[in-house]
């Protein structure tokens, strides 16, 4: 399957209907429709009820309309946890997307000893998101952290990055770009599936290599560019751990690092206000649907299909 | 399925080809160059390769000097781990200028626990999780990819959409759920939506491979009088290794990093898994103790690393194809 066929979203091939196997896929099925039942689609229905309630775990529901949305207006904390958890995504995902395929072009061209760039570069993408790697970044932007024990090599005075509140977000911003692997690795498989004869032909009539990159590889990678914009955005706007770790927990200092679910976490199951998680979380997904509806609305108009 | 590591393009991207850099194979030529071009003297091909050559040269700096930058601040754990606690604090050097496995043996002490109950309880987890998602999403995709059923569309379109949902949405009531039939501490709720094949998304990866095998084969199986649940056994799995080995891996590796669910399900010391272990280090320790936290934070790394080692193949194509992590 190609990713670009991937990209758009595979349309399940339609087989002709000939005698049913209804028993055999009922049997194949039965998991997962009951995890659908009670893990998924259940809890998604109890969710949306919760959210129109008052509800601590101790006692019944009450039903309260839309208070919880409401209130989620009207709350501070709340309101900064959006914005922090917006700039969050819109600063690191295009600095993380642009690391990927400025990475992949440098290594698309044969080049020698592909595979161990590749791997180099790969690795933060399956550690990033583990308790170590937020508890290692902790430290190296911390006080006396490594990114200031180099600092001082040339002279410069750093501070506690992750204990200030202008700077505390932008460690995870570095983070979340450090994890450039995943999406690096999708560039390079795109980047083989353009026809060479393409810049063959270019260069015949002339065409240097500025005037290929972009009248060629980016139009021709713009499926798989979008392809990664969409699944980093909905990956990025999930974030948790790093901010949890990093913060202790908190979301400190000063909130600055108070990630959407994060808060959603803390009122939920830290004071037990599971009504208004439940609206949180459902705004989320409204949030994140809306976000990726719009993405594929506004593809129509750059991203580009060859055929 | 067709494999991306050997595209329709036919360059063999993966091998080694330095061909790029020997004049006459194919032009990288700049406008300049092809006037340059128009009458054809003997020494130019050379000095084109010597100059293709520095390029290459200069490619590679920056590639490994990038890679070593990226790769730094693990190195740095992995020295620190080493260190006296004291040293850490002042060498930004790789090479530890005293070593040191007390950080190890304190680390390993330093909990309610011994590490090792950390590693067991976290292996339990990831072993289930494994071995659930192996089998559930593999019945479901056989399901979707050669059975005629009523409703076939309707059910694929709302397995794929449950890929997107966030587990924020459906976390509480699935705590309320897990704690009134009392697995709340135990590791069921962990284990068992991967046997009910909540990971839809590897659902989609089987999917999408069993397509790609021939239909003949079953076809013919079928008209031998195999049943489904032969051909699925017999056929489908033996030629879907390379997806369920995908499967297996990233399971392992999400399953062993993940944070958010057992945070919420596990609150007790005895139950804890490494990540969660970890992290009350930054709670119960100050910042005297980094040497012991980087050492478990090492020991914790070490079984996403060799699964990285030894499944490289499989998590290039994995992410290659369908974009996971």
């Amino acid at each position: 399957m190609a990713v670009t066929e991937l990209a758009r979203g595979t349309a399940a091939r339609r087989p002709a209907r000939k005698k049913g196997d209804g028993k055999a896929a009922a049997l194949f099925l039965a998991p997962w429709f009951v995890g659908l039942a009670l893990i998924t689609a259940g809890p998604m229905v109890a969710s949306l009820y919760l959210s129109f309630t008052d509800y601590n775990l101790l006692q019944a529901p009450t039903w309260i309309g839309w208070d919880n949305y409401q209130r989620m207006f009207d709350d501070p904390r709340l309101l900064n946890s959006l914005q922090v958890t917006f700039t969050y995504v819109f600063v690191s995902v295009p600095l993380q997307l642009a690391a990927a395929l400025g990475l992949a072009l440098l290594l698309d061209k044969g080049l020698r000893g592909l595979a161990v760039y590749r791997s180099i570069y790969y690795l933060p993408s399956l550690l990033g998101g583990s308790v170590a790697i937020a508890i290692l970044w902790r430290q190296v932007f911390g006080a006396d952290g490594l990114i200031n024990q180099v600092l001082a090599l040339v002279g410069i005075e750093g501070q506690g990055w992750v204990s200030h509140p202008d700077y505390a977000l932008g460690t995870l911003v570095a983070l979340n770009v450090w994890t450039f692997g995943a999406p690096m690795i999708i560039f390079l498989a795109g980047l083989r599936q353009i026809p060479r004869m393409y810049y063959e032909a270019a260069s015949i009539d002339g065409a240097g290599r500025w005037r290929q990159f972009r009248s060629i590889t980016v139009p021709m990678l713009t499926p798989i560019i979008f392809f990664n914009l969409v699944l980093q955005l909905i990956n990025a706007f999930q974030s948790f751990t790093q901010a949890f770790v990093v913060s202790g927990g908190t979301g400190g200092p000063a909130d600055s690092t108070m990630f959407y679910t994060l808060y959603l976490y803390l009122k939920g199951f830290g004071s037990l206000e599971m009504g208004y998680a439940s609206a949180m979380a459902w705004f989320l997904l409204l949030i994140i649907g809306g976000m990726t509806f719009v993405n594929f609305l506004a593809s129509k108009y750059w991203v580009f299909y060859d055929d | 399925m067709t494999d991306t590591t050997h595209p329709a393009t036919g360059t063999p991207t993966d091998a080694v080809v330095t061909e790029d850099a020997v004049p006459g194979t194919r032009s990288r030529s700049t406008l300049s160059e092809l006037a340059a071009d128009a009458p054809p003297t003997a020494p130019r091909p050379r000095r084109r390769a010597q100059s293709a050559r520095v390029r290459s040269v200069l490619k590679h700096v920056l590639l490994i000097a990038f890679g070593l930058v990226m790769l730094y601040p693990l190195l740095w754990m992995l020295a620190s781990s080493f260190k006296p606690s004291a040293l850490i604090f002042r060498e930004p050097g790789l090479i530890p200028s005293a070593v040191d496995l007390g950080n190890y043996t304190d680390g390993w002490n330093a909990l309610t626990h011994p590490f090792g109950h950390y590693l067991l309880n976290s292996a339990i987890v990831v072993l289930g999780s494994v071995l659930g998602n192996l089998v559930s999403c593999s019945l479901a995709a056989y399901a979707f990819a050669r059975l005629q059923f009523r409703g076939r569309g309707v059910w694929f379109a709302i397995m794929l959409m449950s890929i997107m949902l966030p587990i924020h949405v459906v976390i509480v009531p699935q705590y309320v759920l897990f704690s009134s039939l009392e697995w709340i501490n135990t590791f069921l709720p962990l284990i068992v939506p991967k046997l009910l094949a909540t990971d839809a998304f590897f659902i989609f990866l089987m999917v999408q491979f069993f397509r790609g095998i021939p239909k003949e084969l079953d076809e013919a199986a079928r008209l031998d009088g195999c049943g489904h649940g032969r051909i699925y056994l017999r056929i489908m799995m033996p030629l879907a290794l390379p997806a369920l080995a995908t499967t297996a891996i990233f399971t392992f590796i999400w399953t062993w990093n993940d944070f958010f669910s057992q945070l919420i399900f596990l609150t007790k010391p005895d139950m804890y898994t490494v990540p969660i272990a970890l992290r009350t280090f930054v709670d119960a320790t100050g910042q005297s103790s980094w040497g012991p936290m980087f050492a478990m934070s090492i020991v914790s790394l070490i079984p996403v690393f060799l699964v990285f080692l030894f499944g490289q193949k499989y998590l290039v194509k994995g992410i290659a194809t369908t974009g996971i992590k």
